[in-house]
């Protein structure tokens, strides 16, 4: 449904995106994730055809975002980051405005309006001036024009930001709806939300794509044997400087919980020392209570693939 | 065609709601007014709008930048215009569609400036052939003062800039016709020829000259079309 190919943004003499390649199917939701400054928006307004990339090209069910512009905006649904609104209208003279820009006739988006309202749940609003909204319910008339036109793309920038708990969680369930039949780029620097959300995640930091798989897989394949929770029955002082004398053992942290002592153990990449541990605690007659592996979160993953230092 | 009525009827609620547009009304209908009853203190006063007219191309050089100033600058200042610009609107539309609604506030501006015409003809005999041919003068003059300001408004995200710019370039097409003088031969002849007052002052005398009209459309033609531009320029690479 999108293919992007080799974006690549300058805003003056920065590249503010480098060399960026993604495709994205029908009906998948994509989670692009990376800190502040890393260049999603940027990626965003191309892909919606807002501002050209200096290089590069990105193809919307077939349309280029440059040279066919026109027809690959028909298809596109966009909330932009600032979520920018006309305060002066009303929402559904906002939305009724919105609809017909998008080329709705104006019994569709009689019809449409109705599930809309609905759909984000601004029913009591109705006629209230958007100036007058809350940021929360601001997002939502947000929302509602991005799908007003029932867009075959979705493409949200960070959507949930700035909204509280309750309704950072509704918005989840909404994206996750529209997820169903639509296709969906979001972007977003919170973590869970993207395990929560996306078939796929795109990790992005200074303007390049460090990972991208599903974030499943991107935990697995950064979990691995390497990194072990071990509870040992046995005074810390002998067992802290056994552990860390095994050959292959980088780091390790203990953490005594009411005389329940855990030890963390970072082996180096790949090596497994579940059998050295073991038979190196029975044979100084102290007993294994636990042991463990423990997956990177995909916390840790985000900060090892948007950090330089080592975890 | 549906969204360039949507994009003016959208303009068009502004101006009507907004103090910006009515202050500039009244601005407009207070020093114009003054400049019609200028002449009626004349021991021998001429019933004629002359002066008005004269007056008014004055006034409109600081008042039409004011009223299209926050057309596009306001879409970039906000952010609109990234949802406006990801729409499937074509450029065009957009520039049209906000000129239009520039041009119902300000006609609406002239036929309340009709109240000085009437007055005229109540309490007057005056020539009717000069304020006919005024008002159409004033009118197209009007409408290209607009997309003088439209234009500078898509230039800029900053409403008095947009403004500050459009004045300037209407305050040169005023006096251009000074140009004449001042830098002579053949290039100061064609920026004479560029000057407002030249086309303008035949219709405050009551001529109608086909070739003022097509000055005065050139120059809105020009300025839409720079617009136009302006606008598209943010897709080229
Ligand atoms: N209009 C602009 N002019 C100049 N530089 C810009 C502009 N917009 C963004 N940048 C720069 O480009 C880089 C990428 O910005 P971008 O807004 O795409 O990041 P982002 O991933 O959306 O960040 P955030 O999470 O803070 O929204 C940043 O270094 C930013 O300073
Ligand atoms: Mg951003």
């Amino acid at each position: 449904m999108i293919q992007a190919e080799g974006l690549t943004h300058y805003y003056g003499p920065y590249p503010a995106i480098q060399d960026v390649n993604f495709g994205v199917r029908k009906g998948e939701i994509l989670g692009f994730l990376g800190p502040n400054g890393a260049g999603k928006t940027t990626t965003m307004r191309i892909i919606t055809g807002f501002m050209p990339p200096t290089r590069g090209t990105v193809t919307l069910d077939g349309y280029d975002v440059v040279e066919q512009s026109l027809e690959a905006r028909r298809r596109v649904g966009y909330l932009p980051e600032t979520v920018p609104l006309y305060t002066d209208m009303s929402v559904t003279g906002y939305l009724k405005y919105m609809g017909t820009l998008r080329g709705m006739s104006p019994k569709a988006i009689k019809t449409r309006l109705v599930e809309v309202v609905d759909v984000c749940r601004l029913g009591d609003y109705r006629k209230t001036q958007i100036g007058k909204l809350s940021k929360g319910f601001r997002q939502r008339v947000g929302i509602a024009q991005a799908i007003i036109h029932e867009p075959q793309v979705l493409v949200l920038d960070e959507p949930t930001i700035g909204i509280d708990p309750i309704q950072v969680v509704e918005t989840r369930r909404l994206i996750k709806d529209l997820g169903r039949d639509q296709t969906v780029v979001l972007s977003t620097h919170i973590l869970p939300e993207v395990s929560m959300l996306c078939d796929r995640v795109l990790i992005i930091n200074e303007g390049r794509i460090v990972a991208e798989d599903t974030p499943k897989n991107l935990a697995e394949g950064l979990q691995g044997v390497d990194r072990l929770e071990v509870e040992i029955g046995g005074p810390a002082a002998e067992v802290l400087p056994v552990l860390k004398g095994i050959r292959g053992v980088n780091e390790v942290t203990h953490v005594n919980n009411d005389g329940r002592h855990t030890y963390t153990i970072q082996a180096q990449a790949g090596q497994d020392l579940r059998d050295t541990i073991s038979q190196l605690v029975i044979g100084n007659g102290w007993s294994l209570r636990g042991l463990q592996m423990v997956g990177m979160s995909l916390e840790e993953i985000f900060l090892r693939l948007t950090t330089h230092e080592e975890l | 065609m549906r969204t360039v009525q949507a994009v003016a009827w959208k303009e068009i609620q502004i101006y009507f709601s907004s103090p910006t547009a009515y202050i500039v009304g009244l601005i407009f209908l207070a020093l114009t007014g003054f400049f019609f009853t200028q002449d009626l203190g004349d021991p021998f006063p001429e019933a004629t709008l002359t002066p008005f007219f004269d007056g008014a191309i004055v006034v409109f050089i600081l008042l039409a930048p004011a009223l299209t100033m926050r057309l596009l600058a306001e879409e970039s200042k906000l952010g609109t215009i990234e949802l406006l610009l990801t729409s499937p609107v074509r450029d065009w539309e957009i520039i049209i569609g906000k000129y239009l609604a520039s041009l119902v506030f300000f006609l609406v501006l002239v036929a309340l400036s009709f109240f000085y015409a009437i007055l005229l003809f109540v309490y007057a005999d005056p020539d009717p052939g000069p304020i006919y041919a005024g008002y159409l003068g004033f009118i197209l003059y009007g409408s290209a003062a607009l997309s003088v300001g439209l234009l500078t408004s898509t230039m800029s995200n900053n409403q008095i800039v947009s403004a500050v710019v459009a004045m300037g370039i209407l305050l040169a097409m005023f006096f251009a016709d000074r140009a004449f003088g001042a830098v002579g031969g053949l290039a100061g002849e064609i920026i004479g020829e560029m000057g407002v007052r030249g086309h303008f002052d035949d219709f405050s005398r009551g001529v109608i000259d086909t070739t003022n009209i097509v000055y005065f459309i050139s120059v809105i033609a020009f300025f839409l079309f720079l617009s136009i531009r302006t606008l598209e320029s943010r897709r080229w690479r």
